[in-house]
C-alpha cells in the first residue's frame, strides 16, 4: 500500500503563545484542535480517528478523547519522542488509505516553561524505569550532554566546527525576525554563537533550542473531504520512519536514523532530494539539523558542515530554505519536542503562507523531518514528503 | 573501590542485571556474552540483540578501552546540578562495546578521543559501585 496522493493535510495550527502559565495541558490540546479544525473548515463532530504521543494527559488517546467529545473508529499514540507526530501524519495517511477514518487530529501540547517556573522537572525516574536506565542516568547524561557527544565525533571525524554549526542557528534567527510569535527574534552572528556560554561542549546556550510552552496540531483528511473544503490542502506524497538503537552497545553517533526513514519517504513520493524547495528539519540543537541535512542526502556524509555555509539555509535564496519559522532554535519547541511544527511550517510554505520575507516562491515540495530520543544513540527518525494541493 | 568526588547515583538492578551490579562490588566488570554467536552485549541483558540467542554468559572485561567520545556538561542535572564541570563520554570497551560513563580523575579539558582509560569503581554506598574510566597508567607505571 502506497500512501501517496491518498491524504490530505487540510487544517495547521501553532499556538500563538510561548509562555502560557493560566492553562492546563488538556486546555492547550484543546485550543490547538479547535485552531487546527478552524482552519480546515471542518468541526470537532467531523473527527473520527485522534493521534496523540505521550504529552497528551492520561493514558493514551483516552482522556483527551473525552475531553475533546471525539467519537472515534481509530486511534494512534505511537510515541517516538519529537518524531511522533510526524510518523502521526504518515499512520493518518495509511488509516484513511485503508479506509478506517476520513478526518484525523493529531494534536501536540505541553507547559514546560510553566513546570519549570513552578519548579517541577521530570526526574531520573523515568529513565531508572528503562531496561538501560541503571546503565545510562548514574553518569549525569544530560539532553545537551547526549547531543554534545555526537557533535563531538561528528567533529573528530569530519572536521566539523562550532562556526559552521552556528550558521544553522544564524539561519534561524534570520527567519524568526519575521515570525511575531517566535519566541527569540534577534538576528544572531556566528560570533554571537561560538562565544555563548558552553552547555555541554562543544554545543553552547545558542546551539540549544528554545524551551516553550505552547502546541500545534493538524487535520489530516481524506481526498474525497478535502475536495469539499474551501482552504487549500497539501498533498501528502510520502512517508518513512525508523527506529536507531545502539545495537548492542556499538552506537555510532555520527549519523541518525534519516539514513533509513529518507529514502523510505523520497521513494513513496517518487522524488529525490534534489527535488525539494523547502525542508522542515527537526532542531533540538544544531548538530541536529547538520547531521539530518547528510543522512536525507541534501549533501554527502561529513559535507554538513560545509553545505551550511554561505547562506545556504537561508530563505528565500538559499540552496535549501530550512526552518523558516525560527524552528526549535528560535521559534518554538512546545513541550520539549517540536515535531508537529516542522509539518506546519511546511504546510504554511506550500499554501503561500510563510512571512512573506521567507516564503519560498512557487514552493511545489516539502519535507518535513523529526528527530526523537538521543542522536545517533537510541532514537527515532520520521520524513514527510508534502506538496501542493494538486501536485 | 574509591570514593568518588562525582554522585553515586545507586542503580535499580533488576533479575537480569543483578550479577552485574554484585560484581561491581568487588571491582570487577562483567560484560554479558552470547554463547551462541559470541556477540558481546552493551547493556546488560537477558538476550543477545544481535542473535536473539537467550544463551548468555558472563565474561570479566579487562577494564581498558579508549575515549570514542566525551562531553564537558556544564550544566547539570538533578544530582550533578552542583558537580559541574564533569566529563560525560562513551567509552569503547577492548571487548567492542562502547558504554556511557563518565572519564574521572584528570581535568576535564583535558580528556581527547582515542584516549586510553581504565575502569575504576566509584562505591554507590548501597551495596554496589559505578564504573567509570580514569586516564590509563602508562606501562611501566603497573605494579
Amino acid at each position: 500500500m502506497t500512501i501517496r496522493g491518498e491524504a490530505f493535510i487540510a487544517g495547521a495550527y501553532e499556538h500563538p503563545r510561548r509562555e502560557i502559565p493560566d492553562r492546563s495541558v488538556a486546555q492547550v490540546h484543546a485550543e490547538v484542535a479547535l485552531g487546527a479544525l478552524a482552519d480546515a473548515g471542518l468541526d470537532m463532530d467531523d473527527v473520527d480517528a485522534y493521534f496523540c504521543a505521550s504529552d497528551a494527559p492520561g493514558i493514551g488517546p483516552m482522556s483527551m478523547a473525552e475531553y475533546l467529545g471525539l467519537r472515534l473508529s481509530h486511534v494512534d499514540t505511537t510515541e517516538t519522542g519529537g518524531s511522533s507526530y510526524i510518523v502521526h501524519v504518515g499512520h493518518a495517511a495509511e488509516a484513511i488509505a485503508a479506509g478506517t477514518c476520513s478526518v484525523a487530529l493529531i494534536t501536540l501540547a505541553g507547559l514546560p516553561r510553566a513546570a519549570r517556573k513552578r519548579g517541577g522537572s521530570r526526574g531520573a525516574g523515568f529513565f531508572l524505569a528503562t531496561p538501560e536506565g541503571s546503565f545510562e542516568a548514574p553518569y549525569g547524561h544530560t539532553t545537551v550532554g547526549m547531543y554534545a557527544l555526537a557533535a563531538r565525533r561528528h567533529m573528530h571525524e569530519f572536521g566539523t566546527t562550532s562556526e559552521q554549526l552556528a550558521h544553522v542557528k544564524v539561519a534561524a534567527s534570520h527567519h524568526a525576525q519575521f515570525n511575531p510569535h517566535a519566541l527569540l527574534r534577534n538576528v544572531v552572528t556566528v560570533d554571537e554563537v561560538v562565544e555563548s556560554p558552553l552547555v555541554a561542549d562543544p554545543l553552547h546556550r545558542l546551539d540549544c533550542c528554545v524551551v516553550t510552552d505552547g502546541g500545534g496540531a493538524l487535520v489530516v483528511v481524506s481526498p474525497d473531504v478535502a475536495h469539499e473544503l474551501p482552504r487549500r490542502g497539501v498533498k501528502v506524497l510520502g512517508h518513512g520512519e525508523a527506529v536507531k538503537h545502539t545495537s548492542g552497545g556499538r552506537p555510532d553517533l555520527t549519523y541518525t536514523g534519516a539514513v533509513s526513514s529518507g529514502p523510505r519517504a523520497f521513494a513513496e513520493a517518487g522524488i529525490t532530494p534534489a527535488d525539494i524547495d523547502y525542508a522542515s528539519i527537526y532542531d533540538s540543537f544544531t548538530i541536529t539539523v547538520l547531521e539530518t541535512i547528510e543522512d536525507l542526502g541534501f549533501c554527502e556524509k561529513g559535507k554538513g558542515g560545509t553545505f551550511v555555509l554561505d547562506g545556504a539555509l537561508h530563505a528565500p535564496d538559499g540552496r535549501l530554505p530550512v526552518n523558516t519559522d525560527g524552528g526549535g532554535l528560535c521559534n518554538n519547541h512546545p513541550t520539549n519536542r517540536g515535531g508537529v511544527t516542522k509539518v506546519i511550517e511546511a504546510v504554511r510554505q506550500l499554501r503561500g503562507e510563510a512571512a512573506p520575507e521567507v516564503q519560498v516562491p512557487d514552493c511545489q515540495l516539502a519535507l518535513a523531518h523529526g528527530t526523537g530520543g538521543s542522536l545517533g544513540t537510541r532514537m527515532a527518525s520520521a520524513t514527510l514528503i508534502l506538496g501542493q494541493e494538486d501536485s | 573501590m574509591t570514593a568518588a568526588e562525582l554522585p553515586t547515583p545507586a542503580p535499580v538492578p533488576s533479575p537480569e542485571t543483578e550479577v552485574f551490579w554484585d560484581a561491581t562490588a568487588e571491582g570487577r566488570l562483567l560484560l554479558p556474552r552470547c554463547r551462541a554467536c559470541g556477540y558481546t552485549i552493551w547493556y546488560p541483558r537477558a538476550m543477545c540483540p544481535s542473535c536473539a540467542s537467550t544463551d548468555i554468559e558472563w565474561v570479566d572485561a579487562s577494564g581498558r578501552g579508549f575515549v570514542y567520545s566525551f562531553t564537558v556538561v556544564r550544566r547539570g542535572e538533578g544530582a550533578y546540578r552542583e558537580s559541574t564541570p564533569y566529563v560525560l563520554a562513551y567509552v569503547e570497551l577492548e571487548e567492542g562495546p562502547r558504554m556511557l560513563t563518565n572519564v574521572v580523575d584528570c581535568a576535564p579539558d583535558g580528556v581527547r578521543i582515542g584516549q586510553p582509560v581504565e575502569v575504576a569503581f566509584h562505591d554507590t554506598g548501597e551495596g554496589h559501585a559505578l564504573p567509570r574510566f580514569r586516564p590509563a597508567r602508562a606501562e611501566d607505571d603497573d605494579g
